[in-house]
């Protein structure tokens, strides 16, 4: 008996000890990318194309984000991209919280059926160009507008709303409020708002994202490159191989072109990735619990 | 106590919800209109799929063709190519993608350090923070012939691999980068399942002699095995649609026999070659199918498992 719980006792450590190095592993599998790319964005541009850069930067270089500082297309599409993901995030809010928290109430009659209907759209949607035609019927093509109101509605988004609202507000509440006169209206923004802080900056983080990242809306709807996002932006310089602004004409720089796109690149990825990565640590535990309310039945 | 009397109360309380209650209409309008505008009035346009459609002619004006489009689609020596190509690149991404989250969450559930266990989460969420652009754009940088992939293979003593310009690494390429940058994130739905497991069942088990091997095997696996099913039919329902956005940002003139898949195609064909009709048809095909392999593989759920989504 006590030399079968010792041996069973060794087999808990030894498994104890694989998955510490397994989880090792992970880390440095996740991590190592994204440090590099630091690494690799401040360090001279020949010896990261030589295999210097390994683990620490050498010959300390901020070539790449000089040029990056002076690339207007990147300041028009870092602009353009806070002006969509703001004014996308707020249509956003004002569509799904107030929906989100109607469905939630069991008195709303026709529940149902609306609920089915939005759920539909979810499993089956009339596709690209149809989609693309009511657009153009709208007259939105090529507006910035378009970007602000697409991917600004999501019925996965609505049925976490509508869920943390059933299981936050007590119905006893709301029927306390409503022998007391209290009209709906007033009771969601003087009751339910400032009980829902969590929900509003769970879904303000979903869209905000959402919208920061959104390419493919751009890439359809948009023409002017002057109302391109970061994103469509960022496809030239990291993808395209257009690191370098053609219109730019400085002959030094063209002449150092090559010697210098890919630290741009790493200074680029850094850059665009900054706002999200930065706030990522506070927020995280938003995110996180955006998936647990996902994953109550119901 | 009279047959009329149920149902005139049932008005009766109709209308006393609706007049208590329809201010909840106007909360609820603006998702409606929503979804009105950019979900079912394309619905209405589906019928360009069966039409020559003609701008000039509108939507409704224009001929009725049958299934004629579907059939040049059907004959075109693309289809083949296309349908294996979105199949195989979706499969694969939901076999490869399905259980490395759990083994990543049952790994997280076993660690002794809260702190590293902590850290260890927090890294490998943040990829799915990463827009797919940059995604991309880093893969292509670590990739290429002379990137860090093959220096650090160097550094081993292997041969530089050919990751960018052998079109057969596509696939594996496309699959394993997106398990990479999605494990963690999945895998949070599965922490906070194994979480909430019962600790009784566990001390049980511990006290009765049970390895953690063998308490991974009968205890854990069996109570996360509902939302993993779940979640599999819900992957499993957009089963054609693979992302557009991956898939087309890494085609490139080499790889494009792997990569060429019925959602770039549409977007290629109907918005870069403006043939509006040929490709509505395309794109209700993909659709159609999603939504009958969604629906099956519901079905086969609730029979097999009694597991179900609707």
């Amino acid at each position: 008996m006590s030399k079968r719980a010792i041996r069973e006792n060794r087999q808990d450590q030894v498994f104890g000890a694989v998955i510490l190095l397994m989880a090792t592993l992970i880390l440095i599998l996740v991590m190592y990318p994204l440090y590099f790319v630091v690494i690799a964005s401040i360090s001279d541009p020949d010896q990261v194309a030589t295999g210097q850069v390994i683990l620490f930067p050498k010959g300390i270089s901020l070539e790449g984000y000089t040029y990056i500082l002076g690339d207007k297309r990147i300041w028009t599409g870092y602009l353009n991209s806070i002006l969509y993901a703001f004014f996308g995030t707020l249509i956003a809010l004002a569509i799904t919280i107030p929906a989100g928290y109607a469905l939630s109430r069991s008195d709303l009659r026709g529940r149902g059926i609306l609920m089915k209907l939005m759920v539909f759209t979810m499993y089956f949607s009339g596709g690209l160009i149809p989609t693309y035609l009511v657009v153009k019927a709208l007259h939105l093509i090529d507006q910035r507008l378009v970007l602000m109101i697409m991917g600004s509605f999501s019925v996965y988004n609505l049925i976490l709303t509508r869920t943390f609202f059933a299981s936050t507000i007590p119905k006893e509440l709301q029927e306390a409020a409503d022998i007391d006169g209290c009209t709906i209206p007033v009771f969601f923004t003087h009751i339910v708002l400032p009980l829902s802080k969590s929900i509003i900056a769970i879904m303000a983080l979903y869209y905000c994202v959402g919208h920061w990242n959104s390419f493919f809306s751009a890439l359809v709807y948009i023409n002017s490159q002057s109302k391109f996002p970061l994103q469509l932006i960022l496809r030239d310089i990291l993808i395209s191989g257009q690191a370098v602004d053609m219109e730019n004409t400085d002959p030094e720089l063209l002449l150092r072109m090559e010697h210098i796109a890919r630290t741009i690149k790493y200074g680029v990825i850094i850059v665009a990735s900054a706002p999200v990565l930065c706030i990522y640590p506070f927020v995280q535990k938003h995110f996180v619990k955006g998936v647990m309310i996902g994953s109550i039945k119901g | 106590m009279t047959i009329g009397q149920p149902k005139r109360s049932y008005w009766k309380t109709l209308g006393k919800d609706l007049h208590k209650t329809w201010i909840l209409y106007l909360f609820l309008a603006p998702a409606l209109l929503y979804l009105l505008l950019f979900s079912y009035a394309p619905l209405y346009g589906i019928q360009i799929a069966f039409k020559d459609f003609r701008p000039a002619l509108g939507i409704w004006g224009s001929k009725w063709v049958g299934l004629h489009h579907f059939m040049t689609f059907f004959e075109s020596y693309h289809f083949w190519t296309l349908l294996s190509n979105t199949l195989i690149l979706s499969l694969y991404a939901l076999v490869a993608g399905f259980p490395v989250p759990i083994l990543l969450a049952l790994l997280l559930n076993y660690m002794q350090s809260e702190r590293y266990k902590k850290l260890v989460q927090t890294v490998t969420y943040a990829p799915h923070f990463i827009s797919t652009v940059v995604f991309v754009g880093m893969l292509f940088t670590f990739l290429s012939s002379d990137g860090i992939a093959n220096q650090l293979l160097a550094l081993l003593g292997i041969q530089p691999v050919g990751f960018m310009t052998n079109p057969s690494y596509f696939r594996h390429i496309y699959v394993w980068s997106g398990v990479l940058q999605n494990m963690g994130w999945s895998s949070i739905i599965y922490i906070s399942t194994l979480a909430s497991v019962a600790p009784e069942l566990h001390e049980a088990a511990i006290v009765d002699g049970a390895t953690k091997l063998q308490r991974i095997w009968n205890i854990d696996l069996p109570s996360i095995m509902p939302t993993a099913i779940i979640l599999l039919i819900l992957n499993a329902g957009s089963i054609l649609n693979v992302g557009f956005e991956k898939a087309y940002l890494m085609q490139n003139a080499v790889n494009i026999d792997y990569s060429e898949i019925i959602s770039t195609y549409v977007y290629k064909i109907g918005i870069q070659s403006a043939q509006f009709s040929y490709s509505t048809a395309i794109g209700l095909f993909n659709n159609i199918v999603n939504f009958i392999v969604v629906i099956a593989v519901n079905r086969f759920s609730k029979y097999v498992s009694g597991t179900s989504l609707w």
